[in-house]
C-alpha cells in the first residue's frame, strides 16, 4: 500500500495484518488507520483478536503477513524507531508494589532510556495530570485499584508517546474509576494539539486518600486539572474494550469478531445503520408479547430486557410491524402499554452484523 | 414479601480488617430475575458464597428457600444451582460425560433427566463433542447445564457472561428468561452496566455495601438527579470549562467527540443553548441523551 503517513497525519497504519496460532486465525486480515487526535476503539469479546492485534502493532509478535507503520516507521524493519513512539498499557500491567509511585515511574522511564534530567520533571508533570502528585512517595502496594490504574497510565505516558495503546484498561474496574480514566484519555487527546507548557508544581503537603477522592470528585465535573505539555503534534489512542457502552466514547470504533474487523465507523454512524429498526415494547404478559413478536414475518430478533422487549425489524418495516403487532397482541389476549421505535445501541449493531456475517 | 426465596438481613462478612460485605439487606421473590451489579472486589461473589453456605457470615443472616443459608447449607445446596465465574469443566470429557459426572455429584443418574437438561440449554446433538473444542459461548451453556442438572428452584450465576460475545450473551439471556418463566428464581452478578438492564431488578454494590436495589427504570428515575443531554460544541475543552457555570447544569463529562451533561429535571433545551451562547462557543447540536445504569452508579458513588 502506498501512503504518506505524515501527509495524512496517520500515526498508525496497519494493512492486511494476519497472525495464526495453530489452526486459529487470531488476526485475520486486519487493516486499521488512526490519525493524530483520534481515539480508536477495538471492541469485541475475549478471543476476538484485540490483544493479538495490539501485540502485532507494538512488534511483540511478528505478523504472518501484512505490515504496520507507526509514525512513518515500519514495525518490522525499523522496530526501535517505531517502538520509541509507543506507550503501551497491557491488560495485566505490573507495578512494583514495594516501590513508591515515583520510583515506579522512574523505573519505566529509565527502562525506556530517559535520562535522569528528563525523567523527573516529566514524571512530576504526568503525576499531576493523572492526579497522583500528592501520592508520589506512597508505596504502590498501598494505592487503591483506581490509583494503580492511573499510575499504569502515567507510566505509559512518561516517554511522551505519540501513540498510546491501552489493552482493556477498564475491564472489571469501578465505574467511577472508569469514568475518570476515560476523562484523562479524552483530555489527553483533545489537549494534545494545542498545548501550552506548564511546569510541574512542587508537591503540596500529603492529603489522605479520602481527601483526594473528595477533591477528585469535586474537580471531576469541571476537570480543570492540569494540562500536559509538549505533545503539540497530537496523540493517537488505540483502546480495546469488551464493553459496548464504552465504545461510544471513542471517535471511531472497529467491531472485532473471530480475528476480523467486521465493521468500522464512528459510533453514531454505526448506530445509524439500525435507525428506525429497533422497537421497544412494554406490556403483559411478557411471554405472549414475545410469542407474537417472534411470529411476525418482518421481525428479525426479539430480546427481553427485564420488563420490556427490544424488537429488531427489517429495513423500512418499522411502521408495518408497529401497526400489526398491536392488534396481534390484543387478539392473543395481551396488553400493550407502550410500543415505539427507540435509538439502537452498539450492541444491537454488533449482533445484527454478526448474524449477516454468517450468511 | 412472604414468598421470598432469598431473605438477607444485615449480612456481613469480614476478612480480618477488611469488610467484604457490609450489613446488606434485600429480598428476592419467586421467579424474579435479579441482577447484582458492581465492579471487581465490591463483594458480589462473597455475598453469593454466603447465600450458598460456603462462607459463614460475620454478622446477620440469610434465609434461602426457607433454610438458614449457613446452618442448613446442605438443604440449600441440594435445591439451588450455582454457576461460578471460573466454572470447572473437564476438557477431556465429552459434553454428555461432563453432565453425567456432575449429575452423579447430586445423585442424579436418571438418563432422561440428563437428556432433558441437554435439551434445555440447547446442547442436544452435541452429546459426544469433546468439551475442549467448544467455543466460549457453548462452554458457558454447558456450565449452565451443569448448574441445572438437579433441577433447582433457585439459580446463582456469578458473572456468567464475562468474555463472551454479545450474540452469545443474548442467547444466554434468552435461556435465563425461559428458566424464569418456568418458575426458577435467578440471582445473577455482573460488572457490565448494560447487561444489568436485562434484569427485572438490580442491586448496586460498591465497597461491600448494597447502595440501592430497584428496577432499572426506577433506579434511573429516582437516583439520577436530572435529565441527560448530549452537547456537541467546539472547542470541546472550552465547553467543558463553561458548561458547569450554566444555570441548571449539575454535572458534565467528556464523551469522545462531545459533552454529556446532567441538568436539572425539566430544563429546556433552549435554556441550555442560551446559557452556552455568548461564551465563544460554537454549539453545533444539543440532543437528548439516554440515562444509563452507569449514571446511576456514579450518582450513588458520589
Amino acid at each position: 500500500m502506498n501512503f504518506n503517513p505524515t501527509m495524512n497525519n496517520l500515526l498508525v497504519s496497519a494493512s492486511n495484518l494476519k497472525k495464526h496460532f495453530g489452526d486459529t486465525r487470531a488476526v485475520d486480515d486486519v487493516s486499521l488507520q488512526i490519525k493524530a487526535g483520534e481515539i480508536y476503539g477495538l471492541v469485541g469479546a475475549d478471543g476476538a483478536g484485540k490483544t493479538t492485534t495490539m501485540r502485532l502493532l507494538v512488534g511483540a509478535l511478528k505478523a504472518d503477513a501484512g505490515e504496520a507503520v507507526i509514525c512513518g516507521y515500519d514495525i518490522n524493519k525499523q522496530t526501535e524507531q517505531a517502538r520509541a513512539q509507543f506507550g503501551y498499557l497491557s491488560q495485566r500491567f505490573s507495578l512494583y508494589e514495594d516501590l513508591t509511585v515515583l520510583e515506579n515511574i522512574r523505573f519505566f522511564a529509565e527502562a525506556r532510556g530517559l535520562k535522569s534530567n528528563e525523567w523527573l520533571p516529566r514524571s512530576l508533570e504526568i503525576l499531576e495530570f493523572v492526579g497522583l502528585e500528592k501520592f508520589k512517595d506512597r508505596r504502590t502496594g498501598q494505592l487503591s485499584g483506581g490509583m494503580k490504574q492511573k499510575l499504569g497510565l502515567a507510566s505509559a505516558l512518561v516517554t511522551k508517546p505519540r501513540v498510546l495503546l491501552l489493552d482493556e484498561p477498564t475491564t472489571g474496574v469501578d465505574p467511577v474509576t472508569r469514568q475518570d480514566f476515560w476523562q484523562l484519555v479524552i483530555k489527553l487527546v483533545s489537549q494534545s494539539k494545542k498545548l501550552t507548557a506548564k511546569n510541574a508544581k512542587s508537591a503540596k503537603p500529603a492529603l489522605t486518600e479520602v481527601e483526594v477522592e473528595q477533591q477528585n470528585l469535586s474537580e471531576r465535573s469541571a476537570l480543570r486539572g492540569s494540562k500536559i505539555s509538549e505533545i503539540e503534534e497530537g496523540v493517537a489512542v488505540l483502546i480495546s474494550t469488551p464493553y459496548m457502552d464504552e465504545a461510544s466514547r471513542c471517535h471511531r470504533v472497529g467491531l472485532m469478531k473471530s480475528g476480523k474487523i467486521i465493521a468500522e465507523d464512528t459510533p453514531s454512524n454505526l448506530r445509524a445503520r439500525l435507525n428506525n429498526r429497533v422497537l421497544e415494547l412494554r406490556g403483559s404478559p411478557l411471554n405472549v408479547l414475545r410469542h407474537v413478536a417472534n411470529k411476525d414475518q418482518d421481525v428479525e430478533d426479539v430480546q427481553a430486557f427485564g420488563d420490556r422487549l427490544h424488537i429488531r425489524v427489517g429495513e423500512r418495516k418499522a411502521d408495518d410491524v408497529l401497526s400489526r403487532l398491536k392488534s396481534a397482541i390484543r387478539s392473543e389476549g395481551g396488553r400493550v402499554d407502550e410500543l415505539r421505535a427507540v435509538s439502537p445501541v452498539l450492541e444491537d449493531v454488533f449482533i445484527a452484523l454478526s448474524e449477516s456475517n454468517h450468511e | 414479601m412472604s414468598d421470598a426465596v432469598i431473605q438477607v438481613k444485615n449480612l456481613t462478612r469480614r476478612f480480618g480488617e477488611f469488610v467484604a460485605v457490609d450489613h446488606i439487606n434485600f429480598e428476592v421473590g419467586a421467579g424474579e430475575v435479579v441482577g447484582y451489579l458492581g465492579p471487581n472486589g465490591s463483594g458480589k461473589t462473597t455475598t453469593i458464597r454466603m447465600l450458598l453456605g460456603l462462607l459463614e457470615p460475620s454478622d446477620g443472616n440469610a434465609t434461602v428457600l426457607g433454610f438458614d443459608a449457613f446452618k442448613q447449607s446442605e438443604q440449600v445446596r441440594a435445591r439451588a444451582g450455582y454457576m461460578s465465574q471460573k466454572f470447572a469443566i473437564y476438557d477431556d470429557l465429552t459434553v454428555l460425560e461432563n453432565l453425567t459426572f456432575y449429575g452423579g455429584v447430586y445423585g442424579i443418574t436418571d438418563k432422561t433427566r440428563i437428556a432433558r437438561t441437554l435439551e434445555l440449554v440447547g446442547l442436544r446433538g452435541h452429546d459426544s463433542t469433546l468439551t475442549r473444542t467448544l467455543s466460549a459461548g457453548w462452554r458457558q451453556r454447558l456450565a449452565l447445564g451443569i448448574a441445572l442438572v438437579h433441577e433447582p428452584k433457585l439459580l446463582f450465576l456469578d458473572e456468567p457472561t464475562s468474555g463472551v460475545d454479545p450474540t452469545a450473551r443474548r442467547a444466554f439471556w434468552d435461556l435465563i428468561y425461559q428458566l424464569a418463566e418456568n418458575g426458577v428464581t435467578i440471582l445473577v452478578t455482573t460488572h457490565y452496566m448494560d447487561e444489568a438492564e436485562y434484569c427485572e431488578r438490580v442491586g448496586i454494590m460498591r465497597d461491600g455495601k448494597l447502595l440501592a436495589m430497584d428496577t432499572p427504570s426506577n433506579l434511573k428515575k429516582n437516583i439520577i438527579a436530572g435529565d441527560v443531554w448530549e452537547v456537541y460544541a467546539d472547542p470541546l475543552e472550552k465547553g467543558l470549562e463553561v458548561l458547569p457555570d450554566v444555570d441548571g447544569v449539575l454535572s458534565v463529562s467528556l464523551a469522545g467527540d462531545h459533552l454529556r451533561t446532567i441538568v436539572e429535571r425539566g430544563m429546556k433545551k433552549d435554556d441550555l443553548v442560551k446559557g452556552l451562547k455568548g461564551k465563544n462557543l460554537n454549539v453545533r447540536d444539543v440532543v437528548v441523551g439516554e440515562p444509563t445504569l452507569e449514571d446511576v452508579f456514579i450518582s450513588l458513588a458520589r
